[in-house]
């Protein structure tokens, strides 16, 4: 039997969890000993190639991408995480959940103060998602299995998570690794 | 005198005096009962209901509930902690809680009940409100998002400011804090030094020009959960 994959995706978030991922600093390289990366932007793998024992998701669903790519890791994820303030609670991107869409997208593209856009074009591209009416947080999407809150969440609080379920361990955070901020 | 009574609180008997009610008579025998809208400065208004406890099978805010001798309390059960964390998940939805950029996250007593009922993520759907931030005042800020009508405002002006600076308005879930003011708290006569400006558990009144003050890691709640003094028996 290979190792367990673990697939890595970051939505509507800012790759600060990514970032902060990569805070395990040398404790990487005993994680590769332990697991293989599938998609993620680590390895710049685009799509998951095969079932993995976890998904790690940042950032919440702002638009159609973002959710088919959770509907991605939902269908090819044993467990699936959501590390994050964006992914567990929407996070910033949710500021502009009291804002009516048409607004939003009228003040990045035709009033906002600092915009140079004599068309008056708002794109249109196929290429680009279609913003959600909201943001919503993973859970409210698909069925989460596990919550790792933080902004970021502490590299220590992503590899304590990592190691119980890599050893077969519950996931129970000790109470200095659960912060909101 | 022999006001003193006998009470038991999670099988363990502890002693207390007639008068006070359970949550003093607990916090006295070092045990934490958590609460959110009790305030040991403030009278009770038993809102909030955080810290419900099972008095001889029947549920009751114990921050109101006087001590009568020979009571049988529960307060560390699995049930009443789901109780309490549900409780704190819909505080949670119904306002608008950014904790990465709250002044008052680390010292915040909403935030460190969460971390105490170990909750990752709150289980009902977010609503999302649209609420008002009132800066008018110059040197408070009044951020409706993060207010969770624990009243404690309210009470702080009156009872140990004599002013009658903050009132509830509204019904339901459009209940807010209003202000005695003509239009917003700029308009009112509260002050920065007031007790009303200190008192709120959430970052919904904060004073101004303090900003992130404590750095991460030493603030009030980052080390040891909310409880810790009164388990330690530090106010007893």
């Amino acid at each position: 039997m290979g190792k367990p994959r673990v697939a890595t995706t970051s939505l509507a978030g800012c790759f600060g969890c990514h970032m902060s991922f990569l805070d395990i600093d040398e404790r990487i390289l005993d994680l590769i000993e332990l697991v293989d990366f599938d998609r993620s932007p680590i390895d710049d793998i685009k799509h998951i190639s095969q079932r993995c024992a976890i998904g790690l998701v940042e950032g919440g669903c702002c638009n159609e991408e973002n959710v088919h790519v959770l509907y991605e890791f939902r269908e090819n994820c044993d467990i699936l995480i959501s590390f994050g303030d964006c992914a567990t609670m929407g996070g910033i991107p949710t500021l502009r959940n009291n804002i009516p869409l048409k607004e939003c997208i009228d003040e990045a593209y035709r009033d906002g103060v600092t915009v140079y856009n004599p068309k008056n074009i708002v794109p249109q591209d196929p290429e680009i998602p279609l913003l959600l009416d909201k943001v919503y947080p993973c859970h409210e999407v698909v069925k989460i299995d596990y919550f790792l809150p933080g902004c970021p969440p502490s590299a220590d609080c992503l590899w304590a998570a990592l190691t119980a379920l890599l050893t077969d361990k519950p996931v129970e955070l000790p109470y200095e690794l659960l912060k909101y901020d | 005198m022999s006001d003193k009574i006998k009470i038991t609180i999670d099988g363990k008997a502890i002693e207390a005096e007639l008068g006070q009610t359970i949550l003093e008579a607990a916090d006295a025998a070092g045990i934490y009962i958590p609460r959110l809208c009790a305030h040991k400065d403030l009278l009770p208004i038993g809102s909030c209901r955080v810290c419900t406890v099972i008095v001889d099978g029947r549920p009751q805010a114990s921050c109101v509930k006087p001590v009568m001798d020979g009571m049988v309390i529960e307060n560390d059960t699995e049930e009443l902690l789901q109780h309490r964390r549900n409780i704190i998940d819909m505080m949670f939805v119904e306002g608008n809680h950014f904790c990465m950029f709250c002044e008052k996250s680390g010292n915040c007593e909403l935030q460190a009940l969460a971390y105490r009922f170990g909750i990752t993520a709150p289980q009902y759907p977010f609503q999302f409100p649209e609420k008002d931030v009132d800066a008018s005042h110059p040197d408070i800020l009044l951020d409706h998002n993060r207010c969770i009508m624990c009243a404690r405002c309210v009470r702080a002006s009156q009872e140990l400011d004599g002013k009658n600076v903050f009132q509830s308005i509204g019904r339901g879930f459009d209940r807010k804090i209003g202000v005695n003011g003509e239009k917003a708290l700029g308009d009112t006569d509260m002050d920065v030094n007031d007790k009303a400006a200190d008192i709120c558990p959430v970052g919904c009144i904060i004073k101004k020009r303090v900003g992130f003050e404590t750095p991460y890691g030493e603030r009030l709640y980052d080390k040891e959960p909310i409880g810790s003094d009164i388990e330690k028996g530090a106010t007893a």
